[in-house]
């Protein structure tokens, strides 16, 4: 049988986590109560016997488990869920953003064109935006069952457009590197930030765009996509778009939130596991040493080009994925979601949560979805509840955004979760185990090498 | 930089490729530069016979970007010294703005009858107001949200200078409401004040040029000349050693921030006069694009923010006139990434610094 951890540090943070984690799931969050106990239980175990691999594999399927079993303990259509969703979604595009700013250190302010691709691509192929595709505009249809299946527009299956957006964007991802190879630090920055905006401003505008107007190729796609058909639909948005629908079962509902749940759930469980392998693996390290010194990399043997256009495709493709989900979860895609605060919402999330450190942006995209989607929108209503005050918080919900940014940064500069080599970087003073009680033998891999 | 650079790309590749390279490096980027106003002129030397409409679409953008350049020189000083993109740089242009259109006109009473000597005494006490309005707010802004982060990871003030942005930008909401307001048309920015071969030159063009060009050579030649502006190079270069060398950092970053904060001051009463109306988020896509601005000239180079600066109004006032405005963003986008290609370090940007 292990020892637990002793020290005081831990023990402070287990003695102050636990019982914040518990209270602020169950209050808060409105998690059901024995749901959030067994997650506090959890989290302590993790925390005390942080040194022990066994333990923490145990804990980690044990959250597997649980994170299954957390839809049945709610209301199929209960506000939670919807949260939770968000969260997941989200967290899939923050681990993507990850992988090119956390790892590769490639700042990266456009994140949010790959979310308008991945979402256009749902467009496209999930709705009955091309309704005169198909032969004598049937529409077309791989692997969806009734209603989608027999209305005009392209419908195929969810499964296979993610894929499709995993390519569009990995392509995009690539393309938008390629101009920015050259380039350092900030300026890489201002180079995805004005990709992020002119992709934006073409599906925003993708209304005046025909597919008959592109040299070449217009004969085709115009008889692939239907005559006259547009790029997007511009201002007005497409909508609806289909539900995610697999053979065998029923498309989903939208008042039915638990199987949108569980698909979230492999999606962030397939990044994860892309996310952990790749870190420990010869490009996962070359991206680190990119990271830390460009020229030493360099001249280390690791290939610059080929590298750094990985990590945008990588963490492109990601960020496409999740966005067909959201696109089929929120019913629309629309072209005004596809403004720059939503880049800098994703980053805030990395960065919040610790640039590098998977389950720090699992914590800072928890975070930031809470704040934005259910603190923002209770802060009007709670208070006033709880202490009897007549007072207007809604004038002010993005002053008390902006605030909650600023100190959780000043209180935690770092990150919530910071990756340990990072920490270390930081404080080389500070010896490995007084740093932090939460880690795992996924880190002590790097302890050893650091 | 360059060398190792160079070095990374593997072995030397053929002798054409070398000097096609060289050649694009050298002319790619005047070219670039060039397509969209020679295009246009041979368009209108077709179209009308003469060069009028392309005129019109200069003095109309050098008037716009004397705005950008002016938020453009804030970003740039900032970056220059402590490296960090401050976000929250357009939001202080926009209190600039909102102080003067919204508060100070009124205590004042400027109105559009004021006679010319009350107009003018009236629109230079507002330049100051609005001037040290958004400086001591720059400087603020710094001390609570930046200062703190001083040693913090490089990302780190970056979402700091996001959460500011929202809380002024939240100001705002709260001062004159979440849309658009028209203002006192002061100046009569539309009204023509003389022509030179067809080309009009408005009141307002004159006001905006007018009011950057003294702004910017007072800044050049502070931080050129002055004792402080020496200190602040000095820290840009190196803090650590400025440091040593007995300057004291934290004042000069003050300094820096209280300067670029003046010139978004400025360019908000400006911009208030030019455009007659306010909005709370008016600063988010000016800071953007002056931004641009500055990374276009090359962030950290005073004139380069300001050439950026008069650039960008330029391809934004042809754009909009001839392509359509719902495009203009798309476009000026597109201009930055070229320049990008072909001058990593921006128009003026100097070659060996590490930017970075």
């Amino acid at each position: 049988m292990p020892k637990p951890k002793t020290d005081q540090q831990t023990l402070l943070a287990a003695a102050v986590a636990v019982p914040l984690i518990i209270i602020f799931t169950s209050q808060l969050l409105d998690m059901s109560m024995g749901m959030a106990l067994i997650l506090g239980v959890l989290i302590l175990l993790r925390l005390l016997y942080a040194d022990d691999r066994r333990v923490t594999i145990a804990v980690m399927v044990g959250i597997l488990i649980w994170a299954v079993y957390l839809p049945l303990a709610h209301e199929e259509n209960s506000e939670f869920l919807g949260i939770a969703v968000l969260i997941l979604a989200y967290s899939v595009m923050a681990l993507g953003l990850n992988i090119i700013v956390g790892y590769a250190g490639l700042l990266d302010l456009g994140y949010v064109a790959f979310f308008a691709l991945g979402a256009l691509t749902a467009g496209w192929f999930m709705s009955g935006f091309y309704a005169e595709a198909g032969k004598g505009g049937d529409g077309i249809s791989f692997l969806v069952s009734d209603p989608a299946a027999s209305l005009p527009g392209i419908h195929l299956n969810f499964v296979i457009v993610a894929i499709l957006a995993i390519i569009i964007c990995a392509i995009a991802g690539m393309l938008i590197g390629l101009p920015t190879l050259r380039l350092r630090g900030d300026y890489i920055a201002i180079v995805t930030l004005a990709f992020g905006e002119i992709i934006g401003r073409i599906v925003i505008n993708g209304d005046e765009l025909h597919y008959k107007d592109v040299p070449l190729l217009g004969g085709p796609l115009e008889d692939l996509f239907g005559t006259g058909a547009n790029f997007s639909a511009g201002r007005q948005g497409i909508t609806p778009i289909d539900k995610i629908d697999f053979p065998g079962i029923e498309p989903f509902k939208s008042l039915d939130l638990r199987p949108w749940f569980w698909t979230a759930l492999v999606l962030v469980l397939i990044v994860l596991f892309v996310n952990y392998r790749l870190r420990d693996s010869r490009l996962g390290r070359a991206w680190i040493a990119l990271r830390e010194d460009e020229v030493a990399a360099a001249s280390m043997g690791v290939p610059l080009v080929k590298t750094k256009l990985l990590a945008y495709a990588t963490g492109a493709a990601f960020g496409g994925m999740a966005g067909v989900f959201l696109a089929s979860l929120l019913n629309t895609v629309n072209a005004d979601q596809f403004q720059f605060f939503f880049s800098i919402f994703i980053l805030a999330m990395v960065i919040l949560g610790g640039l590098g450190s998977i389950e720090g942006v699992l914590v800072g995209a928890a975070t930031l979805v809470y704040i934005n989607f259910k603190f923002i929108p209770d802060a009007n209503a709670k208070p006033r509840e709880w202490f009897n005050l007549d007072l207007d918080l809604s004038e002010l919900s993005s002053a008390i955004y902006g605030f909650l940014l600023v100190m959780m940064m000043i209180l935690r500069p770092e990150g919530l979760l910071p990756e340990r080599r990072r920490k270390l970087e930081l404080a080389e003073h500070v010896g490995v185990g007084a740093t932090t009680g939460v880690g795992g033998p996924d880190t002590e891999v790097y302890e050893a090498r650091a | 930089m360059e060398a190792s650079t160079e070095a990374a790309r593997g072995p030397v590749r053929g002798n054409t490729w070398d000097r096609v390279q060289k050649y694009i490096g050298q002319y790619g980027l005047i070219a670039v530069l060039l397509i969209m106003p020679v295009a246009f002129g041979l368009h209108d030397l077709a179209t009308d016979g003469n060069l009028t409409r392309l005129g019109n679409n200069l003095v109309a953008g050098l008037s716009n970007g004397a705005i950008w350049a002016l938020i453009a020189l804030g970003y740039t000083l900032v970056y220059g010294i402590i490296e960090l993109i401050n976000f929250a740089h357009g939001e202080v242009f926009m209190i600039g703005s909102l102080v003067t259109a919204a508060w100070f006109w009124g205590v004042i009473g400027l109105t559009e009858e004021t006679a010319i000597l009350g107009l003018v005494l009236g629109l230079l006490a507002s330049l100051i107001v609005a001037m040290l309005t958004s400086g001591t707010l720059n400087v603020m802004i710094e001390r609570v949200a930046y200062r703190p982060l001083r040693t913090a990871p490089k990302l780190a003030p970056l979402i700091t200078a996001v959460g500011m942005s929202f809380i002024l930008q939240n100001v705002g909401i709260l001062w004159i409401g979440g849309s658009q307001e028209g203002v006192a048309q002061l100046v009569n920015p539309q009204k023509q004040l003389f022509e030179i071969g067809g080309v009009v030159v408005h009141q307002g063009d004159v006001l905006a040029i007018g009011v950057t060009i003294p702004l910017v050579l007072l800044l050049t030649s502070f931080i050129n000349q002055s004792r402080m502006g020496r200190a602040m190079r000095a820290t840009a270069q190196d803090p650590e050693a400025a440091r040593l060398m007995g300057i004291n950092v934290d004042t000069t970053i003050s300094l820096t921030f209280l300067a670029g904060g003046l010139m978004a001051g400025a360019a908000g009463l400006v911009y208030a006069l030019y455009q007659t109306t306010i909005w709370y988020f008016q600063g988010f896509q000016a800071g953007l694009i002056a931004f641009t601005a500055a990374v276009m000239g090359g962030i950290g180079n005073l004139q380069g923010a300001v050439l950026g600066g008069f650039i960008i109004g330029i391809i934004q006032q042809t754009s909009d006139n001839r392509i359509g405005g719902e495009w203009t963003p798309a476009i000026v986008f597109a201009y930055l990434v070229l320049i990008m290609v072909f001058r990593p370090q921006g128009l003026l940007g100097e070659e060996t610094r590490e930017a970075g």
